[in-house]
């Protein structure tokens, strides 16, 4: 089948790159134990940020990753050729998004792993719903950075895509200021920014032992801009090019 | 003679450029056609526009009956880029049974796409590891490995040395004999003497579409370059 062997193909191409593994999986885990010597003595504040960390790593990397790679298939004529066999757009679009899918739900394991046995992080809800939401962020991140690998014609550029689509997001989901206390424009900004609703699943994983209503919607919410995403991405998948 | 491929008052532009204006022409089945032109004549053009992935402004492209890049298209045709289009991060052999797998074709099929290019010593290399000549061998396995009814190649035979060339035209002499389409471009004249039937292109126009043979008794002159040459101020003159 196709799509697997697509899903194959990608996963191949990640395992020939060291350093990009070693970045999905030890870069986070080494971030959330740095925060953890940051807040030293402050396991409420650890437990949040840690937290929100987990969300956001797959994201920001997941994003890089596939813009970059993306990109490679564009500009190296590997997509034009594929685009004269039977694969199709699906087949590219749905082959990155299970890829680097399956590989965000390792970083998250190790990383959430290490930060609840390792770093003593607690949370009310189940490590399980933590990786199942930082495994939707990351699949965010991948269908993001397919769509803007569309609009970079160098990696360099596409590397530039990350500050733009990254920080806002990061600034705005409320981990540095609650959305609650933010001016109302800005509150109406972080409210259709996804990253919001992962965060705030995320804190109600760690606030609530069973899985509550607002965090499957919130999950509900960041699939659909998923969907969205992915749509959007189909649609700068041309077959024909000028 | 029956008919591979037909292009039929075909027109491109590229960015302001029209880079084919009113092209036709019509390529028959088994046979090995050279598209041959000197660069930014329109020969890629052309074939992208074949394959099916150059947005056209009009005309027709019909190959087996079907028109260019529909999707009963995919399974019967391999297309060489120009530039190498395999994957860097991959091996060799990695390349060959993914695009053998999009076919439907496993681990042998891709050995042996594999071994006709000569790279049975580099199976395990990585393509970014090879050199150009060996790289462009690669892309080329990859587009022979689905076993394809129509074979339409961009300068594959740049930078390989003669006896690798050699033995890439036999492979080309030999697919075309099993009944395969080849089309393949070059701006090498001396191996244009290697097909059934050349066509020459000069600034998106077509100035020749016969055998080699047919070619040089037009001009005149044994020699292609010569015989292009002459066909071009022929042209020039008649215009
Ligand atoms: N992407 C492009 N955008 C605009 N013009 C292009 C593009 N690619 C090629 N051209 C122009 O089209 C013409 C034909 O190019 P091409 O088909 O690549 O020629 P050849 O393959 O014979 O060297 C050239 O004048 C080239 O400058
Ligand atoms: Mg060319």
């Amino acid at each position: 089948m196709i799509l697997l062997s697509t899903v194959r193909r990608i996963l191949t191409q990640l395992r020939h790159d060291p350093r990009t593994i070693a970045m999905i999986i030890v870069v986070p885990t080494l971030l959330i134990t740095l925060i953890y010597f940051m807040y030293d003595g402050q396991p409420a504040v650890f437990d949040r940020i840690a937290l929100t960390m987990l969300g956001v790593f797959p994201f920001i990397v997941m994003f890089l990753i596939t813009s970059i790679a993306m990109l490679r298939e564009r500009t190296t004529g590997t997509l034009e050729r594929l685009f004269t066999t039977p694969v199709g757009k699906l087949d590219l679009l749905f082959g990155y998004g299970i890829a680097f899918g399956l590989a965000a739900a390792a970083q998250a394991a190790v990383a959430a792993g290490f930060a609840y046995w390792a770093l003593g992080m607690d949370t009310a809800g189940s490590i399980g719903l933590v990786i199942l939401i930082a495994v939707a962020n990351a699949v965010l991140g991948v269908a993001l950075g397919l769509l803007c690998s569309a609009f970079a014609r160098t990696e360099f550029q596409a590397v530039q895509f990350m500050p733009v689509v990254a920080a806002p997001q990061l600034l705005l989901c409320g981990l540095f200021v609650p959305r609650e206390d933010m001016a109302g424009w800005l509150q109406a900004i972080s409210g259709v920014l996804p990253l919001s609703y992962s965060v705030e699943a995320l804190t109600e994983v760690g606030a609530h032992a069973e899985a509550t209503g607002i965090m499957w919607r919130d999950l509900t919410v960041v699939v659909g801009a998923v969907v969205v995403a992915l749509i959007l991405g189909a649609v700068t998948l041309r077959r024909r090019t000028a | 003679m029956e008919t591979a491929i037909e292009v039929r008052d075909l027109v491109v532009k590229r960015g302001r450029r029209t880079v084919l204006d009113g092209f036709s022409c019509v390529i028959p089945r088994g046979s090995v056609t050279g598209l041959l032109g000197p660069s930014g004549s329109g020969k890629t053009t052309l074939m992208r526009a074949i394959v099916g992935v150059q947005v056209v402004a009009s005309g027709e492209v019909t190959v087996l009956g079907h028109p260019a890049g529909s999707a009963p298209l995919r399974r019967s045709i391999g297309y060489v880029t120009q530039a190498p289009s395999v994957y860097a991060d991959l091996t060799v052999g990695e390349n060959a049974r993914y695009f053998a797998s999009l076919h439907r074709l496993g681990a042998a099929e891709a050995e042996a796409a594999v071994d006709a290019v000569g790279l049975a010593s580099h199976r395990d290399q990585l393509v970014a590891d090879l050199s150009g000549g060996q790289r462009s061998r690669a892309s080329l396995a990859c587009a022979i490995v689905g076993r394809p009814e129509v074979l339409i190649l961009d300068e594959p035979t740049v930078g390989q040395d003669p006896v690798l060339r050699d033995e890439l035209w036999d492979h080309f002499r030999r697919l075309a004999a099993e009944g395969a389409t080849v089309l393949v471009s070059s701006h090498v004249m001396d191996e244009a003497n290697r097909c059934d039937r050349l066509l020459l292109i000069r600034e998106g126009a077509l100035i020749a579409d016969d055998t080699p043979a047919a070619v040089k008794r037009e001009a005149g002159t044994d020699d292609l370059d010569q015989a292009f040459l002459r066909l071009i101020r022929r042209q020039g003159v008649a215009a």
